[in-house]
C-alpha cells in the first residue's frame, strides 16, 4: 500500500469525445465523485451538432495507476467514443478564458490597465470605478493575471476551464459533419416553419 | 435520447403503439419471460402482455425479487434477464437487484415506468428521477422520449446488457411513449457507433503468456465469473488448458462450477473463506494466470502481501479491471473463451508440454496444504452442524439435476465450501454486493428457466426474512423451489464478527421472534419441514427432494458455529485462521479492523 501511495501524483488533460445525449455529463461527473477522483477543470461543448458529438476537457490528478483507471472508465461509458491522454501522447495546447471584473480608483485604475495591457487583455465594459477585461491564455497566465489583480482591487472572476488540443497535423478526434450539413442547409430552400412565422 | 443518433433510412417493419413495439422488439431479441410487477405508469405494456400471447410474464411480490429473479433465470441460462416494473416506487424497488447484478456483471434489461413527458420534472404521482437514481448502478440507462427511438432503444439495451462485461440496463419509459403509435424497426445488426468492447486478445500477449505458463515452475490458474459470463465453452476450454499445463487451479465464490469440483487439479475456492491450499498456493505461485476474476479484496486479503513473489497475467474482457487493485505483469483484454482458445492455440502450436520435474515438486507441496484438511470439522452426534447439513445435502442431490441459490451470509460460505459444482450455471450467489434475500427469487428465477430441475435455496433464517413474501408468487405459478434453511437464530455472519472483533458483544445480531416455518410454508401453500437432530436430516432432506411442491425444510443447526477457514480482514494469505482453535492467536489490525 505505501509503495503506491509514494508514487507521484501528476496533472494530466484528458479529451473525450461523447454522444451528446441527455445526461453524457451526468455520468462522466458521476464517475469521478463515484469513485473519489479529482477533477480540477472540466469544460463541455457540443462539438459536431449533425452527428450529436460533444467534446469534453478534464483536467485531473493521480497516481499513473489512478490515471489508468480513469482512463479506462471513462472509456466503458456506453456513449463515450474515445479517450485521449493529452498529457502523455505528445505537446498540447492548453488555453482557458477568463473574464475579470475589478472595482478601483486612482492610481490602481491606471496601473491595472497597463498590466493589462503586458497580459494582452482587453478591456470589454468600464465604468468610472470598474473595468472588465477579457483574458485568453494558459491557466497559469490566467492566475497570473488574476493574482496581480486582486492586489489592485476588489475582483470577480469567471473561468471556463482548459479547453486543450494536441499540436501537429493528426486530427485524433476529427468531427465530420458539421460542415457538410451546413452547406447542405444553405441549398434547400426555407423550410415550412420559417415560412409560417413570416 | 430526444433525437435519433442516426436519421432513419430504412423503412419500419410495421406501424404500432410503443407499448406493442416493445413487446415486439423483446420477442425478437429472444425474450421469453418478463419478470415485473404492474402499476400505473406502465399500465400500457400490461394491456398489451393481456392482448397479445407474446411473452410470459412472472407476477412477483416485489421489485427487488423481480430483478434477483430475471438474475437467477440469466445466471441459470446464460440469457439475458428482464424485468418490467412500475415509475416511482417501483424503479427505487429494483435499485438493490439492479445493484447487485452490477457488481456481479448479470444481464438485465430493466423496464421502468415514467409519469408522461410532458409531466417529467414536476413531481408528478409515482415520479421518481429514474434515469438519475440508477445510473451509478447500471451499465448504461435510457430514457426513451421518443416513439421513432423506442425500437432501436430495446435492441440496443439488450445488446449493451448481454455484450461485453454483461450488466444491469435500464429503458426508462414515459407513459405517453407507450401510447404513441409509431415505426418499428426490427433488429438491424448494425454496429454500436461508440460501444465496441474488444472480445479478441492480443496475440503477442497471448504468446507471451503461454510462453510464462510452459516455463513456470509453480503455476497456478485463478478463474472467476468472466468463465461462467463467457458460456459453458469457456469452462470447456479453461479445463482443457488447466490439464494440458497439469497447473492447479482455484476458482472465486463467482467462478465455481467452471472447473469440476471433484478433479484432482482443483483447490477449491480461494480468499477470505476459502481452502489453505488454494490461498497458500497463490501465495507462493510463480506465474499466475487471472482469467475473468477482478481482484476482489475478499480473494486478496492484505494487498501489500498478496502472490508477492508472481508474474501476473489477468484477462478480462473490461479494461477497467486491469492494475484497479493488484498490478499485474501482463494484461490480455478480451473473452475468456477467444483468449482461452487462442492460449490453447498457442500451447499447441509450440508443442509444449506440461513442465513435469518442477511440477511434481509444486503438487507435493499442494499435497502437504490439501493434508491439513482445512474444511474438516467435528461432527456432532445429536446436534446438527451447519457443514454438516450442506455436506448432507450435496451427497444427497449429487444424482440430480440440481441448481443452488444462496442468501447472503455464514450458509453461503458454508455451500461454497461444502456443495460441489460440475458445470457451470448451477451456482447463483450475490457475491459483489452481498444482498441478503436474493436466494428465493433467484431459485423463482431458475426454476421458471428449469421447471423439471431441483432448485434449492441454500438460506439462513435471517436473509430469508428479507424476501419471503415471494413464496406466494412460488404458489401461484406451481414453482416446487426448496429452502434449505440453516437455522442457527443468529444473523451468523454479523455474530462472528463481533465475537472475532468486538469482544463478543453481539449488538442486535439475534433473530429475534422468528416465525414457525412450517406454518409459514403452509400458510402460503407449500410444504414445511424441520430438523433437529443428526438422525433427522437425511430424512427431512430426502422427503424435501420427493415433495412436488414448494418446501421449506427448516434445520435447526449448531448456534455458535463459526465459518472456518478464515483470513481474518487485513491479513494475507499465508496469515489464515483453520478452525476455533486458531482463535488465541488471532487479533485483528487496527487497518483490519475498518474493514468490511
Amino acid at each position: 500500500m505505501n509503495a503506491t501511495t509514494e508514487i507521484a501524483e501528476a496533472t494530466h488533460t484528458l479529451a473525450v469525445l461523447v454522444d451528446d445525449e441527455p445526461g453524457v455529463l451526468a455520468r462522466v461527473i458521476g464517475l469521478f465523485s463515484g469513485r473519489g477522483y479529482n477533477i480540477e477543470s472540466l469544460t463541455v461543448s457540443s462539438v459536431d451538432t449533425a452527428a450529436h458529438l460533444s467534446r469534453i476537457t478534464i483536467v485531473t490528478t493521480g497516481t499513473p495507476l489512478i490515471i489508468a483507471q480513469i482512463k479506462a472508465q471513462l472509456g466503458r461509458l456506453v456513449p463515450v467514443h474515445s479517450v485521449h491522454d493529452l498529457t502523455l501522447e505528445g505537446p498540447h495546447l492548453e488555453r482557458e478564458l477568463a473574464l475579470i471584473k475589478i472595482r478601483n480608483v486612482g492610481e490602481h485604475r491606471i496601473e491595472a490597465l497597463r498590466i493589462a495591457d503586458m497580459f494582452r487583455a482587453r478591456a470589454i465594459d468600464s465604468t468610472l470605478e470598474s473595468f472588465v477585461f477579457e483574458l485568453t491564455g494558459s491557466p497559469s497566465k490566467i492566475t497570473a493575471f488574476v493574482e496581480l489583480m486582486s492586489a489592485l482591487g476588489a475582483i470577480e472572476v469567471s473561468r471556463t476551464g482548459v479547453v486543450a488540443i494536441a499540436r501537429g497535423s493528426n486530427l485524433d478526434m476529427p468531427v465530420f459533419s458539421t460542415l457538410e450539413v451546413n452547406r447542405k442547409k444553405a441549398k434547400q430552400p426555407a423550410g415550412k416553419k420559417a415560412q409560417k412565422k413570416v | 435520447m430526444a433525437t435519433p443518433r442516426t436519421p432513419h433510412t430504412r423503412k419500419p417493419d410495421a406501424q404500432m403503439n410503443g407499448a406493442a413495439i416493445i413487446l415486439k422488439a423483446l420477442q425478437d431479441q429472444g425474450v421469453e419471460v418478463v419478470f415485473g410487477y404492474p402499476g400505473g405508469a406502465v399500465l400500457p405494456i400490461y394491456d398489451e402482455i393481456f392482448k397479445s400471447n407474446r411473452i410470459r410474464h412472472i407476477l412477483v411480490r416485489h421489485e427487488q425479487a423481480a430483478v434477483h429473479a430475471a438474475e437467477g433465470y440469466a445466471r441459470s441460462t446464460g440469457k439475458v434477464g428482464c424485468v418490467l416494473v412500475t415509475s416511482g416506487p417501483g424503479a427505487t424497488n429494483a435499485v438493490t437487484g439492479l445493484t447487485d447484478a452490477l457488481m456481479d456483471s448479470i444481464p438485465i434489461v430493466c423496464l421502468t415506468g415514467q409519469v408522461p413527458t410532458h409531466l417529467i420534472g414536476n413531481d408528478a404521482f409515482q415520479e421518481a428521477d429514474t434515469t438519475g437514481i440508477t445510473r451509478p448502478c447500471t451499465k448504461h440507462n435510457y430514457l426513451v422520449k421518443d416513439v421513432t427511438r423506442l425500437a432501436d432503444t430495446i435492441h440496443e439495451a439488450v445488446y449493451v446488457a448481454t455484450t461485453g462485461r454483461p450488466g444491469p440496463v435500464v429503458v426508462d419509459l414515459p407513459k405517453d411513449i407507450l401510447f404513441a403509435e409509431g415505426p418499428y424497426y426490427a433488429p438491424n445488426g448494425n454496429a454500436h457507433p461508440s460501444y465496441k468492447p474488444q472480445v479478441k486478445g492480443d496475440e503477442s500477449a497471448i504468446e507471451r503468456a503461454v510462453d510464462l505458463l510452459a516455463k513456470a515452475k509453480r503455476p497456478i490458474f485463478y478463474g472467476g465469473g468472466g468463465l461462467i459470463n463467457a458460456g459453458p465453452k469457456a469452462s470447456k476450454l479453461y479445463a482443457e488448458l488447466v490439464r494440458l499445463t497439469q497447473a492447479p487451479t482455484t476458482l472465486t465464490l463467482m467462478g465455481l462450477g467452471a472447473y469440476p469440483s471433484q478433479d484432482r487439479q482443483f483447490l477449491g475456492m480461494l480468499g477470505m473463506h476459502g481452502t489453505y491450499e488454494a490461498n497458500l498456493a497463490m501465495y507462493n505461485c510463480d506465474v499466475m494466470i487471472n482469467i475473468g476474476a477482478r481482484f476482489d479484496d475478499r480473494v486478496t486479503g492484505r494487498i501489500a502481501d498478496f502472490s508477492p513473489n508472481s508474474t501476473k497475467v489477468h484477462v478480462d474482457i473490461d479494461p477497467s479491471s486491469i492494475n484497479k487493485n493488484v498490478v499485474v505483469d501482463l494484461p490480455i483484454i478480451g473473452d475468456a473463451a477467444n483468449v482461452l482458445e487462442q492460449m490453447i492455440k498457442v500451447w499447441k502450436a509450440k508443442g509444449y508440454k506440461a513442465n513435469a520435474k518442477p511440477l511434481e515438486k509444486w503438487w507435493a507441496q499442494i499435497e502437504k496444504w490439501r493434508e491439513r484438511k482445512c474444511l474438516a470439522f467435528t461432527e456432532d452426534t445429536s446436534i446438527i452442524k451447519p457443514q454438516h447439513a450442506i455436506k448432507r445435502l450435496y451427497e444427497l442431490t449429487r444424482d440430480r439435476d440440481t441448481y443452488i441459490t444462496t442468501e447472503v451470509g455464514q450458509h453461503q460460505m458454508w455451500a461454497a465450501q461444502y456443495f460441489g459444482f460440475e458445470e457451470p450455471n448451477r451456482w447463483m450467489t450475490s457475491g459483489g454486493l452481498g444482498t441478503m434475500g436474493y436466494g428465493l427469487p433467484a431459485a423463482m428465477g431458475v426454476q421458471i428457466a428449469h421447471p423439471d430441475s431441483t432448485v434449492i435455496d441454500i438460506a439462513g433464517e435471517a436473509s430469508y426474512l428479507m424476501n419471503i413474501q415471494e413464496l406466494s408468487t412460488l404458489a401461484q405459478y406451481r414453482l416446487p423451489v426448496k429452502s434449505f434453511i440453516v437455522n442457527n437464530q443468529w444473523m451468523g455472519m454479523v455474530r462472528q464478527w463481533q465475537e472475532l472483533n468486538h469482544g463478543g458483544r453481539y449488538s442486535e445480531s439475534y433473530s429475534e421472534s422468528l416465525p414457525d416455518f412450517i406454518k409459514v410454508a403452509e400458510a402460503f401453500g407449500g410444504v414445511g419441514l424441520r430438523a433437529e437432530t443428526v438422525d433427522q436430516l437425511d430424512d427431512v432432506i430426502m422427503e424435501m427432494l420427493e415433495t412436488d411442491r414448494f418446501v421449506l425444510a427448516d434445520i435447526m443447526v449448531k448456534k455458535d458455529e463459526n465459518c472456518f477457514p478464515m483470513i481474518p480482514s487485513g491479513a494475507a494469505h499465508y496469515e489464515m485462521l483453520l478452525g476455533p482453535d486458531d482463535k488465541a492467536e488471532l487479533e485483528t489490525s487496527e487497518n483490519g479492523m475498518v474493514l468490511v
